[in-house]
């Protein structure tokens, strides 16, 4: 009757328990991210398929025009910067549940992780380039 | 890794198939096909500002009747992993454990989720005069 797990939750205090508790030391960080990136993914892809919808058929100077009026080149920005967070922090998981050997594990992690900042900057840098230059 | 002889995920193999099992590996299968959707809308974007011959190579692509295919692949992953997202996010908010609500609200989000795919694809088809 030293320390039950039940007398160690008692003596720390919950932000304590985030703070110092998890396999990975992290505490909630991932999972309130994957929250909040989904959140916020609601309304964008909403946006962008409604936005797909009204431009079937249309060509390449209806569609650079388009995508380079202010706020539809913003929320691209935003939907392209959120989806691949959102994309990473859930293949992530996906990863870490079912490779088991270490090195591949962190290999495929760092794939992931630097993939998904090169697309994303890709398709930032492309949006902004049809913003701007036209 | 210390003991590599203790099972680290669920042996899947012993559960018998249900309802709530079933979509929650399409959320994870729709997830895993939505990060290639991204790639896609990277190549995409990437493409238009390369100029007029890219983005109308990029369309040929997407226009042909497997991009079509994949397309529609990507638009019921999209609906299903935003339906069944919106139901995991009640259950971060402690809604919907009970069994008969979580299979109701199952049944819904494939409904839901097949209604706005087929929806979106008509919306997109009836503006259109012809492709």
């Amino acid at each position: 009757m030293i320390n039950t797990p039940q007398q160690t939750k008692k003596l720390q205090s919950k932000l304590g328990r985030v703070r110092g508790l998890g396999s990975t030391r992290e505490g909630v960080h991932h999972w309130w991210a994957q929250r909040m990136s989904a959140v916020a993914l609601l309304p964008l892809s909403l946006w962008f398929v409604y936005s797909l919808i009204s431009l079937t058929g249309s060509d390449y100077a209806t569609f650079v025009s388009w995508a380079g009026e202010f706020g539809n080149s913003v929320f691209l920005v935003l939907l392209v910067v959120t989806m691949f967070h959102h994309a990473q922090l859930g293949l992530q998981v996906v990863i870490e549940d079912y490779v088991h050997s270490e090195m591949w594990k962190m290999g495929l992690l760092l794939f992931v992780k630097y993939g998904a900042v090169v697309f994303a900057a890709s398709a930032i840098f492309a949006v902004l380039k049809i913003s701007i230059a036209g | 890794m210390p003991d590599h002889t203790r099972p680290l995920s669920p042996h899947l193999q012993v559960y018998r198939p249900q309802i709530t099992s079933i979509l929650s590996i399409t959320h994870r299968a729709t997830g895993v096909m939505l990060a290639f959707a991204a790639l896609l809308l990277a190549y995409w974007l990437a493409s238009a500002a390369y100029g007029p011959e890219a983005f109308a190579r990029a369309q040929e692509l997407l226009e042909s009747w497997f991009g079509r295919l994949v397309l529609f692949g990507f638009t019921f992953s999209l609906f299903y992993h935003m339906c069944n997202g919106i139901r995991h996010l009640g259950w971060d908010m402690l809604w919907g454990f009970e069994l008969p609500k979580l299979r109701a609200t199952g049944v819904l989000v494939v409904i839901v989720s097949m209604t706005l795919t087929v929806l979106s694809w008509l919306m997109a088809y009836g503006h259109v005069d012809k492709l």
